[in-house]
């Protein structure tokens, strides 16, 4: 019962970047076609336009949601994939433990980048 | 995932390419996985480059040079091809999983028809879009 629960989680989160993902990848990859959220000339990694994003409080919420959704995803999907190797029982909840802390560390830090970048954007 | 009841996976990794003859869909499952691997590694490694920008101006120059260069570029498009396909496969499983686009049950009549059948337009379908996504943000590499 535990594992459908992730499994669906799994599939919420691929749909939640699936939304935010492909607007990044949007605003990345698809500039020459789709110029958004870039105002500044040049490239969208142009440390104005980083600037631009990075003071909008949507895009400090769509970095986190973005990051937290697809951590789980990776993951999980990387854990299911081990677990089909059916390692034994010790290892799998060693494995259950590394992705739960490592995961979580990495939301963290990834949410601490996204919050000081913020307050760097907000006071330039 | 569901538990394995003791069943070994004798064929493990060798099996997502080499248990026997496979369909289209075979092979999109494994270039899922492999595609999705591949986006995980980026992925946690974008975390700590993209992580500079909170240092300042001179930080975010310093890691954005030293992820420049005409084999970054390339690695870049193949990030980017990958989102696309692992995207568009992805709408596919979810389509499937939720029962859509797999036909309405039928009497088991000989010659017997799957459900592969009835999948196979989405799958080709979504291949199509995953193509010219790829192109499309081709086109902003080549520039």
């Amino acid at each position: 019962m535990r594992d459908q629960g992730l499994w669906t989680w799994h599939l919420v989160a691929g749909v939640v970047i699936l939304v935010l993902l492909g607007l990044h990848m949007t605003i990345m990859h698809l500039d020459e076609i789709v110029r958004v959220f870039s105002p500044s000339p040049g490239e969208p990694i142009a440390w104005a336009n980083v600037m631009a994003r990075g003071k909008s409080v949507f895009f400090l919420m769509n970095y986190v949601l973005l990051l937290g959704a697809a951590l789980f995803h990776g993951l999980y999907g990387l854990r299911n994939i081990l677990f089909e190797l059916n390692p034994a029982s010790g290892l799998k909840k060693a494995l259950n433990a590394v992705f739960l802390v490592g995961g979580l560390a990495l939301f963290v830090f990834g949410s601490w980048a996204a919050w000081a970048s913020f307050t760097v954007a907000r006071g330039a | 995932m569901i538990e394995n009841k003791g069943r070994p996976n004798r064929l493990g990794i060798v099996g997502w390419l080499a248990g026997g003859r496979w369909g289209f869909e075979r092979y999109l499952y494994t270039l899922h996985r492999v595609t999705g691997l591949g986006l995980l590694a980026y992925f946690l490694m974008h975390i700590f480059v993209t992580a500079s920008r909170a240092f300042g101006q001179e930080a975010w120059a310093t890691a954005m040079g030293a992820v420049t260069g005409p084999l970054f570029t390339v690695g870049e498009f193949l990030v980017f091809a990958a989102f696309a396909f692992h995207a568009m496969n992805g709408i596919r499983l979810v389509l499937v999983e939720l029962g859509f686009a797999i036909g309405k049950p039928i009497e088991p009549v000989y010659p017997y028809r799957t459900s592969v059948h009835e999948q196979r337009p989405l799958a080709i379908g979504v291949m199509i879009l995953a193509a010219i996504l790829a192109i499309a943000g081709g086109i902003g590499f080549l520039e």
